[in-house]
Formats: C-alpha cells, structure tokens, sequence
C-alpha cells in the first residue's frame, strides 16, 4: 500500500526526465554520437530557470530560456567536435565540466539554491501530484509537455533537415556525397538535445523545489537506461518515430518507479547509481554478447540474388 | 564536363607509408563521354573518383566541373554537380531509412535543407514510376527500411539515387565488384540504360577488361597515379583483352602478371 501511494511521484518524475531522456535519444540513436555534456545540461536548465523565476520572469520566459542555455551548451560541445575534431565524448566530457563552473556562476556560486514553494508560478512540483485538480496535477502538464514535445519532434524529423540529420547518423559517406553538410547536421542535433534535456532540467528543478549543482551528475545513465528499458520492453511493437519516442518516456517512467521499489524496499538510495551504471552495462552489452556467442552461420550466397 | 589539370595527391607524407597515388594526373571529359577506367591495384583509380568529389583536398593541380573551379569546395558543395554509386553496397544508401527517403534525400542533392517536408505525396509517386522501371519489385516495399535490401537491390537502388537529379558526372567506383556476376551483369546493364536516357557524362572504374571494352565509348588506363593509355571510338571498340594485357605488360615491366585484373 504504501509503494502504491507513492507511485503517482516517480511517474511524475519519469515524465519529466522522459523529456531528458528523448534529448539523449536523439544524439545516441539518431546522431549515433555519445553525448555526455547532458550530465553538465541536466543542471544547466534548472539552474538558469530558477534563478530567472526568483528574479521575476514569468516561468514561459525562464523555461524558453533554459531551452537556449542548453542549445549553447550542444553548441560548444559540436563546435569542440566539428570545427575542432575532438572526438565526440571527448568534447562532450570538456563541455560538462566546464559547465560545472558555469553553473556555479549562474546560480551565484551557491550549489543549491531553493525556490520558495508557492511565492512563484511554478507549473510543477512533487507536491502536486495527488489531491490537486488534474489540470494542475503534475502528471497531467509533465504529459502535455511530453506529447506536445513528441509531436513537434515527429514534424522536425520527417523535414528535409531533421532527414539530413538522420542520415547524417546512418551513414556520414552517403551524407555528404548528397549534398548534406554533416558537420552543420551534427551541430543543429547535439543543440537540439541539449536544449531539450535543459527544459527538462528546468521542470525537474521546479518539481523538486530547488536548481542543484550536482542535479546533473550521473543523468546520461538515466538517460541511456531509460532509452534502452523502453527499446527493450516496447521495441518490438511498432516502429513508427513518435511511438519511439513515446516507449523512451515509458522507459524513463519504469525506471524511477523501479527507482521507488529498490528505495521502499530499503536498499540505501545512494546505491542506485552504482545499480543503474550496472544495469545500462549489461543492456549495452547484450547485443555484442548475442552476436559473439549465439548467432547463426551465414549462409554463403544467400543473400545476392537481386 | 570534367577537366583535371596536373593533380597530385601523396598520402602519409614523410612517413614509411607514403604514397604518392596521383602524380600529375591530367583528365577532360567531353560532355556525355562514357569512361571506362582500369589499372592495377594502386594505380590510382578510386583515388581519382575522390579527388573529383573532394572527399579530401588535393596537394596540387585543379579540378574543374562545368567549367567551375571546384578544387577547393568540400566534398558536400560538390556534391550537386556529382552522382556517385560505390563499391561498397554499404556506403550509398542510409540503411536504417526507407527507399523512398533515400530516394528523396538524393532529390535534394545539392539542395539548401531547411524545414520543408523532407517527402512529398507527389514525389512518392515519381519515385515508385522510377523503382518499378529498375524491375526488380521495389517500387512495392517503399517504406522497407535499406538495411533489408540484398547487395545487387541496394547498387541499384543507389544508382537510381545518383541520377535521380540529374548529374554534371556520374562517378561509378567499381560498382559491381562486390556483387555475384548475375547481379553485376545486371546492374552493368541498368547502368547502360539510365546513362544512355539521360545522355549522362560518366567515369566508371572497373577491374573487368571484357566490361571496359564493352562499355562506353573511351577507356583509359591509368598506372601509378597518371593515365598512361587513353583511347576512344572505333579504336576502342576493336580493341580486345589481349591488347590492354600487352599495355600493362609494357607500361609495368612485366610486374602486374600477378595482378587479379589479368584473371578477369
């Protein structure tokens, strides 16, 4: 009973790091680049939307905001990749840590700074997440911000540019013989993602009532864990983008329930990194460990009569 | 038209792989010329298909398509003067998208990307007119993703996308090469077909003298990084195997008799 009472906050706070967990999707599936400037983003966008509300921007301006510090910051890490050609989790790893001091600056040099709960219009928090009327129900916005997220990314993707940026993660040879300029491609999705794990970011930190420096420590993990839960568990059903898209958020939703049961059945919460980096391993690892051991013989001359 | 002026390219220079794999290479194609190209391995073939579509920059020398200097463009602003179909049936196509959005991101080849619809219903329709001419069924599997397609449907498929929008220069770098002769039989004879239609100006490399000399209407030989034969017209079409084996002997000393090219 009392795992069931809790269950309405971590479905909350998976929506909202489903949000987070579509940005990395669209680096880790799309691009095919493995972006760890997010674990600097996940703090970013909290940090910039706090500070604004606390200094009176309507909660609109500071989310859109935070939506641009994280662009930047995709921004600096392709630019490290592209223009500069540092490998892509290098220039990833370069940008999050120096975020850490950007951070700090933006949020005064404070680690922690709290938004006093009912003195701003904040749209969500885990104190809305049962007994409030459903439209102000954190559950209910998170789902909004998820399907409307969702939506407008299933457009972007089926343009000449979101095509580009896909192909440009399918086959970079092919890109560029028709044309696509890949560095310009990589730039436009790793700012995307960014900008998109910075909104969720700022929704997190509204829901937890405080932008924290270390908010983002570990979030790739989730992130990837979440992504992989939802490709596993709903992978096979359809694949159609937007459904994807949507099994990345379940994905993310399943894990912080998880995340509830592992905690109500008394394990110490600061083990749960330890346990999702394990998890995330074993998952990576399954498709190498199937090829190498239980695949098949290929049959010669199956497969070329065009 | 193409028009390459003195190109040389050394890899690893001032290291014990150097290799100097064109040494002042100088090439004009007249417009709607159909170029074979043969010589050994390492003789500079590939390497002239991407000087010409700048997957790198060249040390010397310039490059000129349709009269335009493009020696200093990267490799995706060349691309709107090129059609390209590889050796690899891997490389021309995006595997994990559809045939119809590789077909449409070949339409917009050269193309400023923005936010338009990266398909259209009434492009679907051209390009299932287009795969039902290629008669091998894909006009019936447009959305099928490209990872699923074997290597003969994929060549052709890629060919489709590199005269989709019609070319300045078709390169063809050993297209054939990977696949069973019946499929490389058969995507020579697409290849014949859609470059003849559009009157395209074609350089295609290949390690068969029979194809050479069967195709096209001129045919170079290169060896270490330059042409050294280069001949056209009745010539061309009275030349047997025998002839172009006698040419390598000559230009190499006798050193190619080895060379997987004489088993062709």
């Amino acid at each position: 009973m009392k795992f069931i009472n809790a269950l309405p906050g971590p479905v909350a706070q998976g929506l909202i790091w489903g949000i987070m967990a579509i940005g990395v999707y669209i680096t880790y599936k799309v691009l095919d680049l493995a972006d760890l400037t997010v674990d600097g983003t996940m703090a970013t966008g909290g940090a910039v939307c706090i500070m604004m509300m606390q200094s009176g921007h309507s909660v609109g301006v500071s989310l859109f905001v935070a939506f641009l510090a994280g662009m930047a910051a995709g921004l600096v890490t392709g630019l490290f990749h592209t223009a500069m050609g540092i490998p892509a989790i290098l220039a990833g790893i370069l940008t999050q840590l120096g975020l850490y001091s950007v951070n700090l600056r933006i949020m005064d040099q404070k680690a922690n700074v709290a938004l006093a709960f009912g003195k701003y219009n904040q749209i969500v928090s885990l104190r809305w997440v049962r007994d409030v009327p459903f439209y102000q129900n954190t559950i209910f916005v998170s789902a909004i911000f998820v399907l409307v997220l969702i939506a407008v990314l299933y457009w972007f993707f089926g343009t000449d540019l979101g095509c580009a940026i896909r192909a440009t993660g399918n086959n970079e040879n092919m890109s560029r013989a028709q044309g696509i300029n890949t560095n310009t491609t990589k730039l436009v999705g790793l700012m995307l993602s960014n900008g998109i794990v910075a909104l969720s970011s700022a929704l997190y930190a509204q829901y937890q009532g405080f932008a924290d420096v270390n908010a983002g420590r570990g979030a790739i993990v989730i992130g990837l864990a979440a992504v992989i839960i939802g490709n596993v568990i709903f992978g096979k059903i359809s694949r159609n983008f937007a459904f994807k898209l949507a099994s990345v958020v379940l994905g993310a939703i399943i894990y912080w329930v998880v995340y509830q049961v592992v905690i109500t059945a008394g394990l110490n919460a600061n083990d749960m990194k330890l346990i999702s980096a394990l998890v995330v391993a074993v998952f990576l690892a399954v498709p190498y460990l199937k090829r190498k051991y239980f695949s098949k013989p290929v049959k010669r001359g199956g497969a070329s009569n065009a | 038209m193409l028009k390459m002026e003195g190109v040389w390219k050394t890899f690893n220079a001032g290291t014990v792989n150097e290799k100097t794999a064109l040494s002042g290479l100088s090439l004009e194609l007249k417009e709607g010329d159909f170029v074979t190209v043969i010589g050994g391995n390492g003789a500079g073939k590939s390497t002239m298909l991407n000087a010409v579509a700048g997957v790198w920059p060249v040390d010397e020398g310039k490059i000129f398509i349709d009269n335009v200097d493009v020696t200093k463009l990267p490799e995706h602003k060349r691309a709107k003067y090129l059609g390209r179909v590889f050796q690899d049936p891997m490389t021309g196509t995006a595997s994990g998208m559809q045939i119809e959005e590789n077909l449409a991101l070949a339409a917009r080849r050269g193309d400023f990307r923005f936010l338009k619809k990266g398909i259209t219903h009434k492009e679907r329709e051209y390009y299932r007119e287009r795969l039902a001419k290629l008669g091998l069924g894909l006009e019936d599997r447009m959305t099928t993703k490209v990872r699923l397609l074997s290597g003969g449907q994929r060549q052709a498929l890629t060919l489709l996308m590199a005269t989709l929008k019609k070319p300045s220069i078709l390169l063809l770098d050993e297209h054939t090469a990977a696949l069973d002769p019946k499929t490389a039989a058969k995507v020579l004879e697409a290849t014949d077909r859609v470059v003849e239609e559009n009157h395209l100006t074609t350089l295609m490399i290949t390690h068969n003298m029979k194809d050479a000399i069967v195709h096209g209407n001129r045919l170079i030989m290169m060896y270490d990084g330059h042409i050294i034969y280069d001949v056209a017209g009745e010539e061309k079409k009275r030349l047997k195997v025998a002839d172009l084996l006698e040419k390598f002997e000559q230009a190499s000393g006798g050193e190619f008799a080895n060379d997987r090219m004489m088993l062709a």
